[in-house]
């Protein structure tokens, strides 16, 4: 045993590493925007990125991942010559240096997967970081790819996780380039190997990545215009084909592979192990004071239990109140644990935007407020996505180009702002920008066109902007710009669903937009209504209930096809007995006699008919799947007072499987 | 009851000749026969206890319990192998086991001892009929009259359908396109 473990600290390097790679992005893009606008600050800024790659290379070399230490040797002595003005830090090097800063960040996300760390970006990087390093001049007049012939492109093309999740089709982006050039299938590889057995597939995660071949002289841009939305959430790599008839060595196809390479690792972040947290000192001492208070009040309790007399009973209820209050605050200092400032999402938005800048050419001025809002780590994990989209909307088809700007009376610099806040017991994060806003006459043709509305039919703005979540709705207006591309609202509206939360949208022609999200605090902890069905319990999340009331035997009518309906508040509701869903022995079958309970199912209301209401409270969620297996109708279980399991209902799922219950 | 058996308790006769490698097993009766299944696996032996039943399930899944704040899935093995259930009395009991990071709980009719295995005298399954389904059986074990089925855990869990499904998928392998 003389030997340390050093894989126990692993986490920690990665932790830190990520942490210093954002430290780095920061200061880049504060040093862009200072070769913009000089300022004194620039040392300490190229001093404050050798720091980074500094220590990343000693906890690397430390740990023995030598190609990530050999990556950054020599990104540090390129960052060295800089700091000692040897070098300039122009706008050419910065980008070269966010590449470096994105390539590393995949480096450290495969050196945590285990699997080659060095690939064909960080390898072109490298070596021309060695160049630069060896010869500054050569590298400098190395001759541009651009003004090569170009015969085509080689795309490499492996989907993440969370491609499919958020909506995107790799058929349609196949689709869509094959417009532009003989589209080529070179190699179609299996990620999942060796394939999963049924119970453990999920077809929501790619099984397939493909090396395709682009023919014909076709712009780059153009090709990264197609993988613009999954940026992120794919590996990329697009290599020139040169047009081999010319007599073109291939040898320039290394370097410009670094360029075309797709900013990898990003959101690899959110891997799905169980990670860490890091908790600030404060909470972790307020968490040891309430133990400290439970275990007196134990004590206390237990004191009053062994001698125990009836003038005590005073004493005991005040020591239970006492218990009853400490388990509160417990509770809520242990979840406190959990909440992380909103920070860790915002942060990653200087970058997008300046990106998305530079490839649209629109001036964007972004505003963040209220990064040190709290939310739970799990919210925090999945809010990013909908965020990047409509972050992106916003600049692509919200913010108008400069030009159009100064025609419309505005400002050359678009403004987006971020905004987020607590409002009682929820987050809410807005995204607004002042660009031309939901433009109705284009929004009203397609919704035509696809049959959603009837021709000549009235709108106000809000049923207007509400067309826009309709699924296969695309945002795109411009006649030249390629339909098809990236995902619609409707997704990222679902996505905020399955959080337990909305998006909407505000939005005044030629001002601009307004998207708002709100979500619940934490996922761990719902109020819901524990309703009997029965001699089961049933918990209804109480967000989804509009309200409960007992019906007469008289106002239910039956319609064609075996449904029920009942009059409520002008509406006629379809009425879903839980009993019949969820097959339980012994319930109420008598209409009057149990209560029906008006739920709202993804905009759909219908009634629940159960047995009777039992009480409200605030319960922990439990997943059924962690070890069994998904429910339809269940969306997970919680601990009863008694120590048993009562199941969560998943409003959507029951009145789907009802639906689908009177369809056969 | 409550008490997970101690894999020391017993002695270990290292003395046996040529002996294979020891899988000790926890054994159970279930309609008289006796069955094993890897002590190492086993999580927790509790008493019978009321459970909440979960819809769309086929009948031998009885519900899910409440181990320590992990909602874990219970079968009836007596129902999963087509055996009739009479009821469940105080020798009833849920041994509770681990398949991966999966907990699921099996219900048998009583508890009966540890068994030392040597994996080389494990014999294979012999078509046993339609009395038992054997499908879930990895193997016999036993001394003299003595005979144990060793219980394929993973199989038990999986659902049915899966099972079959998986058969139909023929495996995959990266294709190389001719240009």
């Amino acid at each position: 045993m003389g030997t340390v473990d050093l894989t126990q600290f692993h986490q920690v390097f990665y932790d830190e590493s990520l942490e210093a790679l954002d430290g780095m992005e920061e200061a880049l893009l504060a040093l862009e925007h200072g070769v913009q606008n000089p300022g004194a600050d620039a040392p300490e800024r190229v001093n404050a990125i050798f720091r980074a790659a500094h220590s990343i290379k000693g906890g690397a070399a430390t740990f023995g991942f030598n190609d990530l230490a050999a990556f950054t040797h020599v990104l540090e002595s390129l960052l060295d010559e800089i700091r000692s003005n040897r070098r300039a830090a122009d706008e050419e090097m910065i980008e070269l240096l966010l590449q470096a800063g994105d390539c590393m960040r995949g480096m450290l996300t495969r050196t945590r997967a285990g699997t080659p760390v060095a690939d064909l970006t960080s390898e072109s990087l490298r070596a021309r970081f060695a160049a630069m390093l060896g010869n500054p001049a050569a590298a400098a007049a190395s001759p541009q790819a651009s003004e090569l012939p170009v015969a085509g492109w080689r795309i490499h093309f492996r989907p993440r996780a969370n491609l499919l999740r958020s909506g995107n089709d790799p058929l349609r982006m196949f689709r869509e380039l094959a417009r532009y050039g003989a589209l080529v299938v070179k190699q179609v590889q299996v990620l999942q190997q060796p394939r999963p057995a049924f119970a453990e597939l999920d077809p929501t995660a790619p099984m397939l990545a493909w090396e395709l071949e682009l023919h014909g002289d076709i712009k780059r841009r153009d090709v990264e215009g197609v993988f613009e939305w999954v940026e992120g959430d794919c590996d990329l790599a697009i290599e020139l084909l040169h047009d081999r008839r010319a007599g073109e060595v291939p040898q320039d196809a290394a370097p410009s592979a670094a360029q075309d390479a797709d900013k990898p690792g990003r959101e690899a972040g959110a891997h799905t192990d169980a990670g860490s947290i890091r908790v600030g000192i404060g909470k972790v001492d307020a968490l040891i004071d309430m133990v400290g208070e439970l275990v007196i009040t134990q004590s206390m309790l237990g004191n009053i239990g062994e001698h125990f007399s009836m003038d005590r009973l005073g004493r005991l209820q005040e020591g239970l109140a006492q218990l009853e209050r400490t388990t509160r605050e417990l509770q809520d200092s242990v979840m406190r644990i959990r909440m992380l400032p909103i920070a860790a999402v915002f942060n990653r938005f200087p970058r997008l935007v300046r990106d998305l800048e530079h490839r649209l050419g629109k001036r964007v001025r972004l505003e963040l407020r209220g990064e040190t809002t709290e939310v739970d780590k799990t919210v925090l994990e999945k809010i990013g996505d909908p965020l990047v989209h409509l972050v992106r909307n916003a600049i692509d088809h919200g913010l108008e180009t400069p030009a159009a700007r100064v025609a419309a009376g505005k400002p050359e610099t678009g403004v987006l702002r971020l905004e987020a806040r607590h409002e009682d017991g929820y987050v809410v994060v807005e995204v607004s920008d002042d660009g031309g806003g939901l433009r109705h006459g284009p929004i009203i043709a397609k919704a035509v066109e696809l049959g959603l509305v009837s021709p000549g039919q009235e709108l106000d703005d809000q049923e207007i902007a509400e067309l826009i979540f309709q699924a296969g709705f695309s945002t795109n207006k411009e006649a030249t710009d390629l339909s098809g591309r990236g995902v619609g609202m409707d997704v990222v509206r679902r996505n905020v669903r399955d959080l337990g939360g909305s998006v909407n949208v505000r939005s005044r022609e030629g001002q601009g937009s307004t998207f708002t999200i709100v979500l619940p605090l934490t996922l761990a902890i719902i109020d819901g209504l524990t309703t009997a069905v029965g001699g089961e319990r049933y918990i209804i999340p109480l967000v989804s209930i509009v309200e409960s009331l007992q019906l007469k035997a008289r106002s239910v009518r039956h319609v064609a096809g075996g449904g029920e309906v009942f009059h409520f508040r002008e509406e006629w509701l379809p009425l879903v007995r839980l009993h019949e869903v969820f097959g339980c022995a012994g319930a109420e079958t008598a209409v009057e006699r149990g209560i029906v309970v008006v739920v709202d199912a993804g905009g759909r209301r219908v009634g629940l008919l159960v047995d009777a209401l039992v009480g409200q409270q605030q319960v922990v969620i439990k997943s059924l799947e962690a070890h069994y297996q998904r429910i339809e109708g269940i969306s997970g279980a919680t601990i009863a007072n008694d120590g048993g399991v009562a199941l969560i209902v998943d409003v959507d799922g029951v009145v789907r499987a009802s639906a689908r219950r009177r369809a056969a | 009851m409550a008490q997970p058996p101690s894999r020391g308790n017993r002695p270990v006769p290292k003395s046996e000749p040529e002996a294979g490698k020891l899988v000790q097993q926890l054994t159970f009766i279930l309609a008289g026969e006796e069955y094993g299944i890897d002590i190492l696996s086993v999580r927790e032996i509790r008493a019978w206890s009321k459970l909440t039943r979960i819809p769309q399930t086929p009948a031998y899944v009885l519900g899910v319990l409440n181990l320590r704040g992990a909602i874990v899935p219970v079968i009836d093995l007596r129902l999963r192998f087509g055996l009739p259930r009479e009821g469940y009395d105080s020798n009833t009991v849920t041994v509770v086991a681990a398949v991966g990071n999966r907990l699921f709980g099996v219900v048998a009719d009583s508890v009966a001892d540890v068994f030392n295995a040597y994996e080389d005298r494990i014999k294979p399954v012999p078509d046993l009929g339609a009395v038992v389904d054997t499908r879930f059986l990895k193997g016999l074990a036993g001394d003299g009259e003595r005979m144990i089925m060793l219980l394929d855990l993973e199989r038990l869990m999986r659902p049915e359908e899966a099972e079959a499904l998986d058969a139909a998928m023929p495996e995959i392998a990266d294709v190389a396109v001719a240009a």
